[in-house]
């Protein structure tokens, strides 16, 4: 405790960002704001619905890649000669056959090969591919190939990496360091010195995977001078952008489709080799050919969870209100960057959104190591940063005495207010989704008055709806959208280059069609994520797609309103003005006696005007400050979310059952109330396995332990306890019809809420994730010992168990 | 059964089974699994791989009623028996009963999981036409889902079970 005098936080600078847009009085919608059946929803329960692997074509070849044994290894020689003579090997590759062209999603750091040219740097790196007649071939093929390797010794630990005599992983970067971070925002220090208290706390997070069940599957097929790839892919626009540029080839002669998509998390969002590697076999071989990975090298290929080492001081006055914050990090990056120049500035971005305090500086040092490479995973770098912050409160709040959520809501966020890093935040129900999850969760009962062994924790979030600015830099607009009517006005088409993998956006823009059209969601169809047959969109990552995919829709069915409208307004002979249309019934506002179908004015537009099309975009207005790194972090809006778990320890086992777990979330106006509460289950799920039981584990030469499923141990359907989905009432102005994000949202706090419900029943601070029977338990014991004081050390722990 | 040797001398199997009512005599050899005999042979592939491990139920098909992991059984395995895949679950184009509350739900995702899982309560409801929410969870502890937490499928599930009774 230091600092005799208390000045209390400067007042929030108050702003309205969006000062032209209001709340609309009318919110009675005909089509959103309603639970429609997913309009997928018949092919994914018939089986019909197809995904990568199950197209087949004509002559097609299958492809697989051979990947390095070796974490870290100099290649004296490949000899392919004898693989080459197996009978139905059709093409053998290595990088002399492929460009040589470096790649990869960050353009701050190209540093991918499609294969490795001198060195291989982790356990599953690319080093040559086989295109053969069948699967069981191309394992024979793999096998036959000759690679002479020089084992060079390997980083592993990321807290060794930056050493001095630590191996070199890339030539172009000193000590290993991928990126390093510094930034400062009003004046910690001042803050820290007239703080009444001032708190360290070390946190470790893990390498998570996103595992979606969908294994990874490219087909490539050339026809003439052209590439069409279909991909199970979060993104087609940035594959195609980058298989254009790696090839050379122009964007329009490259086509990328995506198929039904089982599941990205942030996983699919990058080329993962397949199509680049499927591209050129396909080109030898003159025919189509079907690449994929198998579960154990999905996990070599990775671009999961980053883990980070999180070193956070706070200052508070002796109420409890935050007057500064440092976050000090480092990041295991892996072998490559994948999008982790993004992710190391969210880590540190994302902490000021919640609470309203003004002085902030962030470090952070992302490391290469010898591992397979992280990347964007739901939530992308927030999450971790965020179970620090919220655990490094709750060690506040016990030392102050101050309960939890009164603490937080002392420091809670509020609408239309700027943060440090300059985000403007509009919408924010910060403290409303605090005070309903501490009704709705029975806290006030619950909090101290728990019987032995039982605790509940709370932990607040909140996250982007979608990136302010693309991942390269292009003024294209982030989405566009184009709805073409039938001839006969009984359907009406959207085409977008949305990307569903699952979340439901097809389902949703449709009802947002149908919606600004006037028209219904039962006669919409769908094309979308077909570089060539619909039109730019980013894809889906950021929780972008409901706000800027939702804006472009918007418009564009708007614009198929208003031609009705006037051809209506024709056929009436009264003016558009006069006029609306809601759910496919054309009325006159002040006499509903006069009617006409949608239908029957779409049909006479067809014949006299030709085709009824509507066109949307949307590009965000421009957004953040000037420093370095200020783009990463922008948005729109904010969705903002409080969650409180409750948990029952076993204190002779350190198991942790979580017997109820509650989201209240502010994410403005609801377009699918169904798919929205699927959204934050699913978030929870993948949460409370990140914090309990997930952790890509290694050997000691690099070499991954658990690359199953099972070992890797996602949650069955027996560990996951009731969950409870709530809503505030919010309306976001800078977004169609109020909307906001949610899928990514959901995740953030939860591995915050867990630790501190096992904080809460056992005064043990397990600050390593994931948070394990063996990580509990030895907390415990140290606890014993040193006779009741929670001393425990993550450090310790980390090297106990590794 | 009988058997013919390639060149290399690597047997072939003549076998019989039959697939949502259809009888097949494919021709397979002794490491083919039953999942790539549906898939790429009979081209059913409503049968999904996520694992090949048996740690997904992805690949959940009923072989003479029973829920199992259609990559852990060789297709000379199947020889003789009944199997029911996602694509036999609908009839004539009705969707049954757990397909309609799948979708009335919100129990479906990325539905990669959904042909399994749906396959797996399927057999529970066959022997089980009244379960618990407890049963149910255990009936598709072997059905991984990664967008769900399950809640929405347990829902399903149990409704489903209720339209029977």
């Amino acid at each position: 405790m230091s600092a005799p005098t208390w000045t209390g936080p400067k007042p929030a600078v108050q702003v309205c960002t969006h000062p032209a847009l209001e709340v609309p009085a009318d919110k009675n919608y005909a089509v959103i704001g309603k639970s429609k059946p997913k309009i997928d929803g018949r092919e994914k329960v018939t089986g019909q619905a197809r995904y990568t692997a199950d197209l087949k074509f004509p002559n097609m070849l299958y492809g697989k890649i051979l990947t390095s044994p070796h974490a870290h290894a100099r290649i004296l020689s490949i000899d392919t000669s004898e693989a080459e003579r197996i009978p139905g090997v059709k093409a053998v590759i290595t990088h002399r056959d492929v460009p040589t062209l470096k790649y990869g999603i960050s353009p701050a750091r190209w540093d991918e090969n499609i294969f490795c040219i001198d060195t291989v740097k982790f356990v599953g790196d690319k080093v040559a591919a086989v295109a053969c007649l069948d699967e069981e071939t191309c394992y024979k093929a793999l096998k036959a190939i000759k690679v002479e390797y020089e084992v060079l010794p390997a980083v592993l630990d990321p807290l060794h990496a930056m050493d001095e005599d630590a191996p070199q992983i890339h030539p172009e970067y000193p000590k290993n360091l991928n990126t390093e971070i510094h930034q400062d925002f009003g004046n910690v220090d001042k803050a820290f010195r007239e703080a009444d208290y001032v708190r360290t706390d070390l946190f470790i997070g893990n390498r998570a995977y996103q595992a979606p069940l969908e294994p990874h599957t490219a087909t490539s097929i050339w026809q003439g001078g052209k590439l069409t790839v279909y991909s199970s892919t979060q993104s087609p626009h940035y594959f195609q952008y980058y298989i254009a540029r790696e090839f050379g080839l122009p964007m329009g002669d490259v086509r990328v489709i995506k198929t039904y998509v089982g599941g990205g998390f942030g996983g699919k969002l990058e080329p993962t080799g397949l199509e680049f590697a499927g591209a050129v076999l396909a080109r030898l071989t003159g025919r189509p050919v079907k690449m994929f990975y198998d579960r154990a090298e999905m996990f070599a290929h990775n671009r999961g969870r980053h883990r980070q080492y999180m070193k956070i001081t706070t200052g508070v006055d002796r109420e409890g209100r935050i007057l500064g914050v440092h976050a000090d990090f480092i990041m295991d990056g892996g072998a490559y960057t994948s999008l982790g120049i993004a992710t190391a500035y969210y880590a540190g971005a994302m902490l000021t959104l919640t609470y309203d305090f003004n002085n902030y500086r962030f470090d952070m040092k992302r490391v290469y190591t010898n591992l397979p490479a992280c990347g964007a995973q739901r939530g992308h770098g927030a999450p971790q940063p965020r179970y620090a912050f919220e655990a490094h409160l709750d060690n506040i709040a016990k030392e102050l005495g101050i309960d939890p959520i009164e603490l937080r809501l002392r420091n809670a966020r509020k609408p239309n207010t700027i943060t440090p890093n300059e985000f403007a935040v509009n919408s924010c129900e910060m403290e409303a989704c605090l005070e309903k999850a501490r009704e709705a969760s029975g806290w006030a009962d619950k909090k101290g008055k728990l019987p032995a062994g039982r605790g509940i924790g709370v932990a607040v979030g909140s996250f982007v709806s979608g990136a302010g600015y693309p991942i390269y830099r292009t003024d294209l607009p982030h989405a566009a959208a184009m709805i073409k009517v039938a001839e006969d006005g009984t359907a009406a088409t959207l085409y977008t280059g949305a990307t569903d993998i699952g979340q439901g956006s097809d389902t949703i823009l449709c009802q947002m069609a149908a919606e600004a059209m006037g028209y219904t969601y039962e006669q919409m169809k769908i094309v979308a994520a077909d570089t060539e047959t619909t039109p730019h969109d980013f894809g889906a990552y950021a929780s972008r797609q409901t706000l800027m995919s939702g804006a472009a829709v918007k418009q564009a069915g708007e614009e198929v309103r208003k031609q009705l409208l006037e051809m209506a307004a024709e056929m009436l002979n009264l003016p558009p003005e006069q006029l609306d249309v809601v759910a496919g019934k054309i009325f006159a506002k002040d006499d509903p006696a006069i009617t006409l179908s949608f239908e029957a004015a779409a049909r006479t537009f067809f014949v006299k005007k030709g085709p009824l099309v509507g066109r949307g975009s949307y590009s965000p207005p421009k957004l953040g400050g000037n420093f370095k790194g200020a783009p990463v972090g922008t948005s729109p809006a904010y969705s903002f979310a409080a969650q409180i778990s409750e948990v029952q320890i076993d204190e002779e086992t350190g198991e942790v059952a979580v017997l109820d777990v509650w989201d209240v979330h502010d994410c403005g106006q609801v377009i699918n109330p169904a798919l929205l509460h699927a959204q934050v289950h699913g978030a929870l799920y993948m949460g409370m396995g990140e914090s309990i039981w997930e952790e890509v584990r290694f050997d000691t030469k690099g070499k991954i332990l658990n690359p199953t499923l099972g070992e890797y141990r996602i949650p069955t359907a027996l560990d996951i306890p009731p969950m409870h989905s709530i809503l505030v009432p919010s309306y976001e102005p800078a977004a169609p019809w109020g909307v906001k994000e949610v899928g990514e949202g959901a995740t953030i706090p939860t591995m915050g809420c867990y630790r501190n419900a096992i904080f809460d029943a056992m005064g043990v601070s397990v600050n390593s994730l994931p948070l394990t029977p063996e990580k509990v338990w030895a907390a415990l014991r140290e606890k014993r010992k040193a006779g009741g004081e929670n001393v425990w050390d993550p450090m310790a722990c980390e090297c106990l168990i590794e | 059964m009988q058997a013919i040797a390639d060149k290399q001398g690597i047997n072939r199997y003549l076998i019989q089974l039959t697939v949502n009512g259809d009888v097949y005599s494919p021709v397979v050899k002794g490491n083919t699994l039953l999942v790539n005999l549906l898939r790429d042979e009979l081209d059913l592939t409503g049968t999904k791989k996520g694992c090949e491990l048996g740690d997904c139920g992805s690949c959940t098909v009923l072989m003479d009623g029973k829920p199992v992991d259609a990559c852990l059984v060789l297709a000379l395995e199947a020889d003789g028996s009944e199997i029911v895949t996602i694509e036999g679950v609908a009839r004539h184009g009705a969707l049954d009963r757990l397909q309609r509350s799948f979708i009335d739900n919100a129990a479906i995702q990325c539905g990669y999981c959904t042909p399994g899982m749906i396959l797996s309560a399927k057999a529970l409801l066959t022997r089980n036409p009244h379960p618990t929410e407890a049963e149910v969870r255990d009936a598709i502890a072997g059905n991984l889902c990664r967008c769900t937490g399950y809640v929405n499928i347990v829902k399903a599930v149990l409704e489903a079970a209720e339209v029977t009774s």
